[in-house]
């Protein structure tokens, strides 16, 4: 069959997945008085469109911040803006000032699920097309089943569609970021990525490698001359970007200010509820909490953070190439996400996007991270009823990938690059590769299990937080083991000229 | 014990090997070499669609989900003397009993997911353990499909030439049948058991084709009583039987000897389907309750038209003898459309009935394979009225889009050229136009308020134009003298 309408079917595919989703129920659904992040969503529209831009970041009458203020950059103002026209066009109610608070209608939900489509079809799914046919490697075919697995993570599904965000467009902004770098065009990947941090600040978990890749490239071509030129430019269109987003803004320095404090809350805590991160995990056996202050948890994660993060960036600025531009991407990515201030649950999906660009290249590790990403929000999706989704979405990625990519064929020492660890390990008859597969089965089955008890018993009265206190040390577990595979992949490669394409093995 | 170079000669084989798939292009070799013998493909197809299907769980349900719910209520709460006299519920008991007792055996897993359901006084009562019950009894009962459907596809014909999985007949077949658009929407959103029917139904052609009368015949008649609809097709079943299997030799002109009849023969078949009538009607003619069963199955105060969408005329129904030389599977199909076209009280939904039998013809013929594309195209349409609310748009739009892409573009490349001519795409092209006039620009016009069922009109008018001419041309087919002795 041509390789067109494969793909079409493919992204059908992906589209009915998704509306599927989108019939579950949504944050906070019929859960007054705050709701969920589906409400907050209808806030903003509700807020953007009927307020003035310089009294969007305030607390005013009009506009309450202790009931769900705007925490995103402008361009999400923007997006809710433009939605909230399309709203009032089709139903004024959905958007009318402090009337409009915890609206709820079948026709509502409709049209939120609307926008996520649209947003999803406009910005992430074209994307995910032309990264898997001009970026990566393999026949035609290889390329339609990357695009199908792609499409089919379900932590992005579930959080889009079923939880209700906009991941998609920040995603995918940076998707086209990594696109326009891959390709060479420098300065439109840069633009692309300055959208997508002035649309969701979690977007910065990714700029450590944007910087370095680029800087990197700049040393390359030669400080004196065109690196030098390069860096202006890219530096020149970074900076018009940001001006031209934060542009009603910039007239007041008490506003650009008072945005920063709203994108940025430090006074919130080193974490919030449960979340598969450092802090979390190790709050178990030492309360850091109360222990250290909170300035000094602020110094602690950073200095954590950047020192988690350093190997992989210097490796890729010396060595700035899309293959190290990948996984360092993963890595820094993964280091915030473990070590940083504030983070959510959901900021699992800022790894999982460069994780899922590596699944064509290593199925096996980036399968398994996909699953175990997924599994970690488990908690989330039970408070917003979408147990059968997750069961059935999850199932889907892990049969699918595994079958289409020949993850478990692929699952080679010498595939999974683990010739490093076999020199520090030091044993000469472990097969790795064995031990790999086991460990994958192994741990599967055991995220199956625990969603299964998580939905079908209840914990003891005495640890009411077990379960997900469970799925968080197990998804942490996880993560750390596979921020250390991915730095020694990205680090143990020999930084010879000669090898181009480390992919093809002899 | 192997020795040393045995093992050395081994490890040079698998690298060998291993080369050879990387240089020749990995996953279509992977594709063909492991899929040559081995069906690994068909669990995923199968797989790939029960996700899906699970995945609907929360979408819209008709009536039908209400008309089961009560079903279940009657046969678990009350003894069999009343299940055909209880009418609490306006959606009465109206199939042949085998299928009252699946529902009763169904209403003994019903009590673990929630006892109220199976109250009769709980009319309309639909709670989320409920919608989980009945759902997942429609995705469980399509193993009998998925079994159907793998045993059609094993009696496909092959075709000597690409080594490329995807166009392989069988694995086209497989595709089309257990990603059938029609069975995804009737069942798993608006609600029926028709995969699980249709299951047997292709069990049982596929058992004819394997040459396994009896079973075939057995299966036939398990199906006739648990839904009796398919009483349209018996003509062709009872016919082919009769022939070719009670007749056990012909002239050598092909036409039947008539001096050949086996007794034996005869009487097996007919005791098979007499014993399963007798076990399924048996406890209602012991209780003298065949006359309330009868009229509850054959309502014909009913009326001619079921609403304005089945696009049928109604006319004479019609049982073709001639049909016994151009195969079985045709007549069924033909069969089938016949009573989709003229029968009475004609769901929208037994278009599927004419439409996956000849999914089997269509990765068989250049020609079948043309009238299908139109059948199914037009027949799937004709479909849309029943999924009303905004929410399901999205899902049957997409869902169509697939099963229409996936169909063309899978025949086309099996039979190597075009298989419609332009007339007849842009009749299909022109199914896109109703589509747009009927939900964008009628809702605008003022006629809107005085004539609310010109859309669904429209819509049936335009789409029996296809279906009839899907049907002339396999009607034609059959008439036509044929040279090829038994095909299917």
């Amino acid at each position: 069959m041509d390789t067109w309408s494969l793909l079409s079917i493919c992204v059908l595919l992906g589209l009915t997945t998704r509306w599927a989703v989108s019939l579950n129920s949504y944050s906070g659904a019929g859960k007054p008085p705050m709701f969920g992040d589906y409400e907050a969503q209808r806030h903003w529209q509700e807020i953007t469109y009927n307020l003035p831009v310089h009294e969007w970041y305030f607390n005013t009458t009009d506009n309450n911040l202790n009931y769900w203020g705007l925490d995103y950059p402008p361009l999400t103002a923007y997006h809710s803006l433009l939605c909230g026209h399309v709203a009032s066009l089709i139903n004024p109610d959905w958007v009318e000032l402090h009337t409009s608070q915890g609206f709820e209608s079948s026709a509502h939900k409709l049209f939120m699920r609307a926008t996520v489509l649209i947003a999803d079809l406009l910005m992430y799914v074209p994307a995910v097309v032309l990264y898997c046919f001009y970026l990566s490697e393999g026949s035609n075919r290889k390329k339609v089943c990357l695009v199908l697995c792609i499409l089919l993570y379900p932590g992005l599904i579930l959080i889009d569609y079923g939880h209700f965000q906009y991941n998609s467009i920040s995603l995918g902004l940076a998707l086209w970021g990594v696109l326009g770098l891959g390709l060479g065009w420098d300065m439109l990947g840069s633009l692309a990525f300055v959208l997508a941090v002035n649309y969701k600040q979690m977007e910065l978990y990714h700029s450590l490698p944007f910087f370095c890749y680029l800087l990197g490239k700049c040393f390359k071509q030669g400080m004196a001359g065109r690196g030098l030129f390069l860096l202006v430019k890219i530096a020149v269109t970074v900076l018009v970007t940001f001006t031209l987003c934060w542009l009603p803004f910039l007239t007041d320095p008490g506003q650009v200010l008072q945005v920063l404090h709203r994108l940025f809350p430090v006074g919130r805590g080193l974490f919030e509820d449960k979340v598969a991160n450092t802090w979390c995990s190790l709050n178990v056996l030492i309360k850091i909490k109360t222990i250290l202050s909170t300035d000094t948890q602020l110094y602690l994660s950073l200095a954590a953070t950047l020192l988690a993060a350093l190997p992989s960036s210097i490796k890729l600025l010396t060595k700035p190439t899309l293959w190290q531009f990948k996984l360092a991407l993963v890595n820094s990515s993964l280091a915030f996400f473990l070590f940083s201030f504030q983070v959510h649950e959901k900021s699992i999906l800022l790894p999982a996007l460069p994780v899922c660009l590596l699944l064509g290249d290593l199925p096996l590790p980036a399968v398994w991270f996909l699953q175990a990403s997924t599994f970690s929000m488990l908690p989330l999706f039970l408070k917003d009823g979408l147990f059968v989704p997750y069961a059935v979405t999850s199932s889907a990625f892990v049969f699918y990938s595994v079958y289409l990519l020949s993850a478990l064929e692929h699952s080679s020492e010498e595939e999974l690059r683990l010739r490093p660890v076999r020199r520090l390990v030091c044993l000469p008859r472990v097969d790795l590769g064995r031990i790999a597969r086991w460990t994958f089965y192994l741990s599967v089955a055991a995220m199956a299990g625990l969603s299964f008890m998580s939905v079908a018993l209840a914990p003891p009265a005495r640890l009411p937080d077990l379960f997900p206190l469970l799925v968080s040390v197990f998804s942490f577990l996880h993560f750390l083991g596979l921020l250390l595979y991915f730095n020694v992949v990205q680090i143990a490669e020999p930084p010879s000229p000669r090898r181009k394409n480390p992919k093809k093995t002899e | 014990m192997r020795s040393a170079n045995q093992i050395e000669r081994r490890r040079q084989r698998r690298r060998r090997r291993r080369r050879r798939i990387l240089s020749s292009g990995l996953y279509n070799t992977v594709m063909a070499a492991s899929t040559a013998d081995s069906w690994s493909w068909f669990p995923a197809l199968a797989l790939g669609v029960s996700f899906l299907k699970c995945l609907m769980i929360n979408s819209y349900h008709s009536t039908d989900f209400e008309v089961h719910r009560n079903w279940l209520a009657i046969t678990h709460s009350l003894p069999v003397s009343k299940w055909y006299h209880e009418s609490t519920s306006e959606w009465t008991l109206d199939y042949p009993p085998l299928f009252a007792w699946f529902e009763y055996g169904l209403s003994h897993v019903a009590q673990h997911f929630d006892k109220k359901m199976l109250v009769v006084q709980n009319l309309g009562y639909a709670s989320p353990a409920t919608v989980l019950f009945q759902r997942l009894s429609v995705i469980a009962t399509d193993v009998v499909f998925i079994y159907a459907v793998r045993e059609c596809c094993r009696s496909v014909r092959e075709e000597k030439g690409s080594k490329d999985l995807l166009v392989r007949p069988y694995f086209i077949l497989a595709a089309l049948l257990l990603w059938n658009y029609g069975l995804l929407i009737v069942d798993h959103i608006h609600f029926q058991y028709n995969g699980f029917l249709c299951g047997i139904l292709l069990l049982s052609v596929a058992r004819h084709l394997q040459g396994r009368h009896l079973e075939g015949a057995f299966l036939f008649a398990v199906l006739l009583n648990l839904k009796h609809i398919y009483l349209y097709i018996a003509p062709a079943y009872g016919i082919f039987l009769l022939r070719s299997y009670c007749f056990t030799k012909d002239n050598t002109d092909g036409s039947v000897r008539w001096s050949s009849l086996s007794l034996v023969r005869l009487i097996a078949l007919g005791s098979i389907v007499i014993s399963v009538c007798a076990l399924s009607f048996g406890p209602f003619i012991a209780m003298g309750q065949l006359p309330q069963v009868l009229s509850r199955l054959f309502p014909f105060k009913r009326g001619l038209c079921h609403a304005y969408w089945a696009p049928n005329i109604w006319a004479l129904y019609n049982v073709v003898d001639k049909a016994l030389s151009v195969g079985f599977l045709r007549c069924l199909v033909v069969c089938a459309l016949c009573s989709f076209m003229f029968g009475w009280h004609v769901h929208e939904k037994a278009i599927l009935m004419a439409i996956l039998p000849l999914s089997v013809l269509a990765v068989e013929s250049r020609e079948d394979a043309g009238i299908f594309l139109m059948l199914a195209t037009t027949g799937h349409y004709s479909l849309f009225p029943l999924l009303f609310t905004a929410t399901e748009m999205p899902t049957k739009v997409l869902l169509i889009l697939l099963f229409t892409l996936y169909s063309f573009t899978s025949l086309k490349k099996l039979f190597r050229g075009f298989l419609l001519n332009t007339l007849e795409v842009t009749y299909l092209l022109g199914l896109i136009a109703v589509e747009i006039i009927c939900e964008v620009v009628y809702p605008l016009l003022p006629w809107k308020q005085t004539l609310p069922f010109v859309t669904l009109l429209a819509k049936s008018v335009y789409c029996s134009l296809g279906v009839s001419y899907s049907f002339i041309r396999l009607y034609l087919s059959i008439l036509r003298p044929t040279d090829k002795p038994k095909e299917l």
